[in-house]
């Protein structure tokens, strides 16, 4: 065994303290010591984007990041999304309603790729959105739906912002 | 995969790495990891002690001094891609930067981890060439600038020493307005390219091209300036003619083939997108 380092990160607002080998990729923590296994692997080595986390507001894979790099840093996972009370997040509704998910297992990395994009408030196009997710492989859905989605949940988010500010 | 077990190193300045780098057997650099983490998990390096760069303050900045940028090695490529600084003063790197991997992968990426790891068909190395850019690299005896023409030696090899780490990349930013364009093909947005194209052209007082810069990137092993084709274009007027010239000998560049490409293939890449980058270069004096 190697020597052990201490991390403290915040993942989805709660403070961890641990231990963590130097090897060990902030996918496997969040998987394995935490057990917060929305967070999926593919492949391991940064191509297929179902890792996908934030970290400090920017997404990144977390196969290809140790986790003793997110010691003092916040992580957002795919358990973060939806409200305390169970309020889903308008892009994962909107993936509800346009079928932008069938086996699931980009699901992860797709919504929080999203997050990041829709968090920018920019007006989305669909190749926006599309260059947006092109590092996250769907073999299920041919991506329409996902597409789609996304385009509603910026509207949802649009409105929603409009609401608040009237 | 997992990573092969090593010893993590978090060093807090570029002194103490460059000592632990040096004293260490076996040592890896880490910057942004978005390469070496995938070869670490795959198992294609296993190193002993792996140095992490990324507690190191004051590696990462955008500096405008005049007559160049000087961009910190340690700089995250989304942030060169999104900084107002750089589209204003050198848009070809703002322009290349957009078919770097992914927003996910700039996200975490290093201008410097990028030149270190010299990927052929990697975007940065290919605009630091035909920006003639300086790299600053720092060891135990202390530092020194490297032309970029210098720096990139063969297939993913760089001249650094062993126990030297990059700390400064230094871009010229003529004041004289360029044409510029940087062009590649992918089969999906974000993969290496079989080959890409990036063109600086710089006017002289009488409309024609004083300085020329074509780089051809994924074709062979490493990104190569293309010496031919540049002649071809400077000291004339830029027009069709000398574009689909030029176009023709960066199609005659020594082309590798793999599973992805016939050389044929990326050599005839290399000739159309550089008559478009031209073109599109010529379009922005």
């Amino acid at each position: 065994m190697t020597k052990m380092h201490p991390v403290s990160v915040t993942v989805n607002g709660r403070k961890h303290d641990l231990e963590v080998e130097g090897r060990l990729t902030l996918a496997d923590m969040l998987r394995h010591r935490l057990h917060l296994t929305g967070t999926h692997l593919g492949c391991e080595h940064g191509v297929c984007g179902a890792c996908t986390v934030l970290v400090d507001g920017r997404s990144a894979r977390s196969c290809l990041m140790l986790a003793v790099q997110t010691d003092g840093k916040s992580v957002e996972t795919v358990e973060g999304l939806a409200a305390a009370d169970g309020t889903l997040h308008p892009i994962q509704d909107a993936f509800i309603e346009h079928h932008g998910l069938q086996c699931g297992y980009c699901t992860p990395g797709m919504l929080m790729t999203l997050v990041e994009l829709l968090r920018t408030g920019t007006e989305l196009s669909e190749p926006v959105v599309r260059e947006a997710i092109s590092g996250n492989l769907c073999r299920c859905t041919g991506y329409q739906g996902i597409v789609d989605a996304a385009l509603t949940a910026a509207r949802t988010m649009a409105s929603q912002k409009q609401a608040l500010s009237e | 995969m997992k990573p092969a077990p090593f010893e993590y190193h978090r060093p807090r300045s570029v002194g103490e790495a460059v000592d632990l780098l040096a004293s260490l057997p076996n040592a890896k650099v880490l910057a942004g990891g978005q390469s070496l983490m995938p070869m670490l998990n795959m198992r294609f390096v296993i190193p002993d002690h792996v140095i992490d760069l990324n507690s190191i303050d004051g590696l990462a900045y955008i500096r405008d001094v005049g007559d160049r940028i000087a961009i910190g090695s340690m700089t995250r490529q989304r942030d060169i891609e999104l900084s107002p600084v750089i589209h204003e003063r050198l848009p070809l790197l703002s322009e290349a930067l957009h078919f770097t991997g992914h927003t996910q992968t700039r996200n975490r990426g290093t201008l410097g981890g990028s030149l270190c790891h010299l990927d052929p068909a990697a975007e940065q190395p290919a605009v630091a060439l035909t920006c003639d850019a300086e790299v600053v690299a720092v060891g135990p005896r202390g530092s020194r600038t490297i032309p970029i023409a210098e720096f990139v030696v063969s297939y993913m090899t760089t001249c650094l020493e062993p126990d030297e780490i990059v700390t400064e990349i230094r871009f010229p930013t003529p004041s004289r307005r360029q044409g510029f364009a940087f062009m590649e093909f992918a089969r999906r947005h974000g993969d290496f390219a079989m080959a890409s194209v990036a063109v600086l052209l710089t006017p002289a007082d009488d409309g024609t091209i004083e300085r020329c810069a074509i780089t051809v990137g994924g074709i062979g092993s490493v990104p190569v300036r293309a010496a031919q084709a540049e002649a071809a274009i400077r000291g004339k007027v830029p027009e069709e003619a000398h574009f689909v010239r030029a176009a023709e000998m960066c199609g005659e560049l020594e082309a590798v083939a793999d599973v992805h490409a016939p050389a044929s293939y990326r050599q005839q890449l290399a000739r159309v997108l550089t008559e478009r980058a031209l073109r599109s270069a010529a379009g922005r004096l």
